[in-house]
């Protein structure tokens, strides 16, 4: 017998610990980065972290090959050859920056609106908002037009809050948890973790979504429904609670505007708009006495049933009555819905039932007194523990935001809002749509050489605060807040390229983007959009968007649209915050921010975004980067972070403020705040105390909390909006009786589509489309394992998803002859492409989909151009216009809803034909573009790790 | 040929993996992977990592399969296909093929914790523990030319440079969903033991003979939405929102 060789089973693991916080997708992870010999050798989650608690995804375990990755930008680039050659040169930091002013300074002293500056997957909102509000641009947003505005602006005009960072549900209560279609990085391994929790705890889960993979293949019930029918369901739903008498009258009259009372009055301009005082303040009628009240008034009992006629002859009933009658009509009833939402009476009345019971039947009482806002005491906090989760499988179609209010309903009125089990707002949230800002970007608000007089997104309150002329034009490049998309909270970055080349409202002079790869994954119409970038003026050769101005850390598809690239950093090299001010990373028990600092330098001719941002803005003369007399007022990005003052004793990071760093919230800037946070695990967080924790948007300590915290000045109590006024407001313009009255062309639209109680309409594709010709959905699901298309030059991911196949479910493989391996042709109304497929059951019968942004274009991303992502991987993008097909008159409405401009991505209806036998390559195909200058090409080998083997 | 430990202890060290909780998100898979490239032995090589044909050495796999359930326990909803993520490692098992197949004694067992190791100094790369273990488990270094296999983080659980509580292997450390479970399942007492015993873990193609160590959970039982009792309508209710309202009333008043 041999003997056992002795192993050395003590070592180090590297030379020193790192901990900050992870980029590998958008959900901010704490890391603890292991060095050594100046090289990383591990990462892994930071046990401490509020986020991940330790764990961490496959994303984040990449770290070391993203880091590395053979795709990094080298050294500014100035173009050379046309437009999507990918032939630049490298030039230096100061000439990159002296042509950006060049190109910059005149239009702020002529035409601001003539630079479009649109970011993507940023988590520096704060600043880049603060940089384009003082270059005086109207035209800025980030990527939430097209990622998931519908969720945000449907749960902050309703509760407050919405989900991920807005909200989470109370996974350590929770008996019943129900989850529609989520974008996996969308709270990435904090859902991983609660799924799991309450699994072993012996809740229920239960997922709705048409693809039954992922979190969806550990679901106690799998509902696989067809896309874009989720509000039917839940209107069916709230439809057996109202039959049942199943809902939270006590939560309703006190939280929620269920009492407040609705003028009827047919073709009158009040019509549907609440009964307010001489104040504004709407008003309630109290039951016990019949007086009009106010609804926040103390020692009232709201009369939630009220129907009576004012003494000046109105007519006037109360939210919940107008629900009652809406939702009691037997179109919501489980069977009238089946059909349409391909799901069984049965499992809808299952659904409903077991959710009436766990909400009322295991209620959960902590012996936690409070006081709410009116001033009354409660010895105890009551639990509904039902709780729901949903991002974007509701969010991208084009009726998403009434789908996400009917959840948010919902979850009201079984009395699960802020509640022991139910759903848990997240800090800076509650915070209603009457506290944010207004958008900004009127004609008034631009003027040249002047910062833009406010912030330029927001959440309009009625057709008063659009941003259109007299006439009632669009005023941004993207038409958001228009009329053709009124509370397009997060802007329309997927409509700026396409209006941008056609001059609609007006051309632009610079398109400045950071990391959004529009030339590719990130824009309907891909091929068009290329189009469009690469068009030119006729009479003058010059590119109809003169100017592109790109920063991105690697070579994605976009750098080879670009005039002038700015090579990011990687996220360990960088400065970074995760700020109260932007997206926050907060949990429902504490207030968290966060930051990234270089855990490694750059050994590349490269700069973090931010810190260029700051010097173009200190270059350019912007008020906010420059003091009086003209000098910068921060040296970098950690500069501005510790110094900057967005009001008195309130910046970015809410940790270890006042000069001797013992303030939180608010307080002076403390010059060793980053020190601090290092130290501390690149993170801060505040607990909320215990009689603050529930029922935060009526609890009083809560609103204390919040003041002190700096995250309002005064209480900012949420009333719940059920019934949505905003939104009869735009139907009085739709109908032409209240001022300002709509355009014409846009009045039916809001007329059909703005119902202040939230409805179910089909999405505009499918009513557009004839659908015998093109009979299925075609969708994309992010894979767990990748972020974007930012996973392929990662060679440890790139090996879990090489190649997407488009799953087929077996009906239609049955039907179509398909089997696994074979090629097939995917039409939708704007265009083909040509596909593997592979067959698949656990999935809706009429659904089809792949996996989103594995395909890549020929040259990207520094793979090979034989790569499998770039000759068999495939984009649905170019099924999808940004455009709906014309109608009868010509209009062509931007692929979005109409409320709030989201783009529509899983409207897609398509039909699938057995390719004719042939080259198995993805179609279409493009040119290679070239490798950006400076890049090597990839290795063919790699060991990372061998100097450290061992036996 | 090499034998296998002749004075094995009780303790036999392996993972506990649930099936119920696995989402397939794969961290452990490139947490391992991640650890182990610069951990024990030579490095995990790929190849053509940004080129056609990718290829790379990985101890811990995941395998996602389509299963459409026949009769017996309900799965979701009565009939319908799901998914299943399978998370792959070497099994650690008692009577190991790999081992005893092993012409140079490269291959072995530890005696005193039962983990299966290779001693690369001595590994030829032949291939033959690889052909010999029913599990597919064992991957071959293209770079290195030796058998590549879990160590089971034999230089994590160990390692007393490591806090006590990260002195279990990268894919158990890491694994968001808590899917994964390290411990003693020769120790009847410990909370692996106790987990398999309750939740009915059972031993990967026992058919084979080989004794794996690595236990999986089977998914727990589901109840169909459909059979959830309906509630009753509200007796009022019979002329659609009139009744409702008049239920409103009653109620209101009592509160």
């Amino acid at each position: 017998m041999t003997s056992e060789p002795d192993l050395t089973l003590t070592e180090p693991v590297g030379d020193a610990i790192a901990k900050t916080t992870c980029y590998m997708c958008a959900c901010r992870c704490g890391i603890d980065v292991h060095l050594k010999d100046g090289k990383i050798r591990y990462i892994e989650g930071n046990r401490d972290h509020p986020i991940n608690k330790g764990v961490l995804c496959a994303k984040g375990s990449a770290g070391i090959m993203q880091h590395y990755s053979p795709a990094r930008l080298q050294a500014p680039l100035l173009r050379t050859g046309p437009r999507g050659s990918g032939e630049f040169k490298t030039i230096s930091w100061e000439e990159a920056l002296s042509l950006a002013v060049e190109w910059l300074a005149p239009i702020r002293e002529t035409a601001p609106q003539k630079l479009a500056f649109f970011t993507g997957r940023d988590q520096s909102q704060a600043l880049t908002s603060f940089w384009a509000q003082n270059f005086g641009t109207p035209n800025y947003a980030a990527h939430g037009g097209f990622c998931s505005v519908n969720m945000a602006a449907a749960g902050i005009y309703t509760i407050g809050g919405a989900f991920w960072e807005f909200g989470a549900p109370d996974w350590d209560k929770t008996k019943l948890f129900v989850l529609f279609g989520v974008a996996e990085d969308h709270d990435s391994n904090p859902i991983k973790i609660g799924i799991s929790k309450l699994k072993k705890r012996g809740a229920r889960f239960v997922s709705v979504n048409p693809i039954r993979t992922g979190y969806s293949a550990v679901a106690d019930n799998w509902i696989g429904i067809r896309p874009g029918t989720d509000g039917l369901l839940i209107l069916s739903i709230i439809h057996q609670l109202f039959l049942t008498g199943r809902i939270d009258l006590d939560y309703l009259q006190r939280y929620t505007n269920a009492p407040w009372l609705v003028i009827d009055n047919p073709g009158g301009e009040d019509h549907g708009l609440f009964l307010r005082d001489d104040l504004g303040k709407a008003l309630i009628r109290d039951r016990g006495t019949g007086a009009l009240v106010r609804f926040d008034a103390f020692g009232h009992s709201p009369d939630l049933n009220a129907d009576f006629v004012l003494a000046d002859g109105r007519k006037v009933r109360s939210v919940l009555r107008l629900m009652a009658e809406k939702y009691l009509d037997p179109r919501y009833a489980p069977e009238a819905v089946a059909e349409q939402t391909g799901i069984d009476a049965a499992t809808i009345r299952g659904l409903a039932a077991e959710i009436t019971r766990v909400a009322f039947e295991e209620e959960i009482i902590l012996q936690q007194p409070w006081t709410d806002m009116k001033g009354e005491y409660h010895e105890v906090m009551i639990g509904r523990p039902v709780s729901f989760h949903a991002m974007r499988g509701i969010s991208a179609h084009s009726n998403g935001f009434q789908t996400a209010r009917a959840l948010h309903v919902l979850q009201t009125i079984i009395g699960s809002i802020d509640c022991p089990g139910g759903y848990r707002y997240k800090p800076p949230y509650p915070k209603p749509a009457t506290a944010h800002p207004r958008p900004h970007g009127k004609p008034a608000h631009v003027q040249p050489g002047n910062p833009l007089a406010g912030p330029h997104l927001g959440y309009p309150l009625g057709p008063e605060d659009l941003l259109v002329d007299d006439q009632g034009k669009p005023q941004r490049i993207d038409k958001a807040f228009s009329w053709e998309a009124p509370l397009s909270a997060h802007g329309m970055m997927h409509m700026v390229i396409a209006n941008a080349c056609a001059g609609d409202p007006y051309p632009v002079d610079v398109l400045f983007l950071y990391m959004a790869n529009m030339a590719w994954n990130s824009s309907m119409n891909t091929r068009g959009t290329i189009r469009m970038l690469e068009e030119r003026d006729e009479t003058t050769g010059e590119y109809k968007i003169p100017r592109i101005i790109y920063c991105d850390a690697y070579s994605s598809e976009m750098v080879a649209y670009a005039d002038l690239v700015l090579p990011d950093t990687t996220y360990l090299e960088r400065h970074d915050c995760i700020s109260l001010l932007d997206r926050p990373i907060s949990e429902p028990d504490a207030v968290c921010d966060a930051v990234r600092w270089p855990v490694l330098q750059p050994e590349r001719d490269v700069r973090g975004f931010q810190s260029v941002l700051i010097d173009l803005g200190a270059r350019l003369g912007l008020p906010g980067f420059v003091d009086p007399q003209g000098q910068p007022l921060y040296r970098d990005y950690a500069d501005y972070i510790v110094n900057h003052q967005r009001k008195p004793g309130i910046g970015p990071l809410s940790g270890w403020r006042g000069e001797d760093g013992l303030d939180e919230g608010r307080g002076q800037p403390n010059q060793s705040q980053l020190d601090r946070y290092i130290g501390n695990g690149a993170f801060w967080q505040k607990h909320i105390p215990a009689e603050a924790l529930y029922f935060k948007h009526h609890n009083a300590a809560y609103q204390q909390f919040a003041i002190d915290m700096g995250f309002f000045d005064t209480p900012q109590p949420v009333t719940i909006q059920l019934y949505l006024e905003t939104l009869q407001k735009f139907r009085l313009s739709g109908e032409g009786v209240r001022e300002p009255v709509a355009p014409e062309p846009y009045r039916q639209r809001l007329v059909d589509y703005f119902d202040p109680l939230p409805d179910w309409y089909m999405p505009l594709e499918e009513q557009q489309t004839d659908n015998s010709v093109f009979p299925f959905h075609a969708l994309t699901q992010r894979p767990m394992a990748m972020y974007h298309s930012w996973g392929s030059q990662n060679a440890w991911l790139r090996q879990i998803h090489t190649r997407n196949p488009l799953y087929v479910p077996g009906p239609i493989c049955n039907e179509l002859g398909l089997s696994d391996g074979d090629w097939a042709w995917v039409i939708s109304s704007h265009g083909r492409i040509k596909c593997e497929i592979a067959r698949m059951d656990a999935v809706n019968s009429k659904t089809l989909w792949t996996w989103n942004a594995i395909g890549k274009r020929k040259g990207a991303w520094a793979l090979e151009t034989n790569a499998p992502e770039a000759n068999k991987g495939f984009l649905l993008n170019h099924l999808i216009h940004e455009l709906l097909p014309p109608k009868s008159d010509g209009m062509r409405w931007s692929n979005s809803d109409p409320i709030t401009g989201q783009a529509a991505w899983y409207d897609l209806r398509v039909r699938i034909e057995k390719a004719e036998p042939g080259l198995e390559l993805a179609e279409p195909s493009f040119a290679p573009v070239g490798r950006p200058a400076g890049q090597a090409r990839a290795a063919s080998e790699l060991r990372y790790g061998q100097e450290w083997s061992k036996q | 040929m090499t034998s296998l430990p002749q004075d094995r202890g009780t303790t036999s060290l392996g993972l506990v993996i649930d099936l119920d909780v696995c989402v397939g998100c794969h961290a452990c898979v490139v947490s391992c992977k991640e650890w182990n490239t610069g951990g024990y032995g030579s490095a995990l090589s790929d190849q053509h990592p940004y080129g056609d044909d990718v290829s790379g050495t990985f101890l811990n796999r995941i395998h996602s399969y389509e299963v459409v359930p026949e009769g017996g326990e309900v799965i979701g909803e009565a009939g319908q296909a799901r998914i299943v993520h399978f998370p792959k490692s070497c099994l650690h098992c008692e009577d190991a093929p790999c081992v005893t197949v092993c012409p140079t004694g490269a291959s072995y067992k530890r005696a005193s914790d039962g983990i299966v190791l290779v001693d690369e100094t001595k590994c030829i790369g032949c291939g033959l523990c690889a052909w010999s273990c029913a599990y597919g488990a064992r991957e071959m270094d293209l770079a290195a030319g030796v058998m590549k296999k879990c160590t089971l983080c034999v230089d994590r659980i160990y390692n007393e440079a490591l806090q006590e509580e990260d002195r279990v292997p990268s894919c158990v450390r890491t694994c968001p969903a808590n899917a994964r479970h390290f411990g003693d399942l020769g120790d009847p007492r410990s909370e692996v033991s106790i987990m398999v015993a309750e939740r009915g873990g059972y031993d990967l193609m026992p058919e084979q003979g080989t004794r794996p160590t690595n236990k999986y959970l089977p998914p727990r039982p589901r109840i169909s939405l459909a059979d959830q009792q309906p509630a009753m309508p509200l007796a009022e209710n019979t002329e659609g929102a009139r009744g409702f309202f008049a239920w409103l009333d009653k109620t209101l008043d009592r509160i």
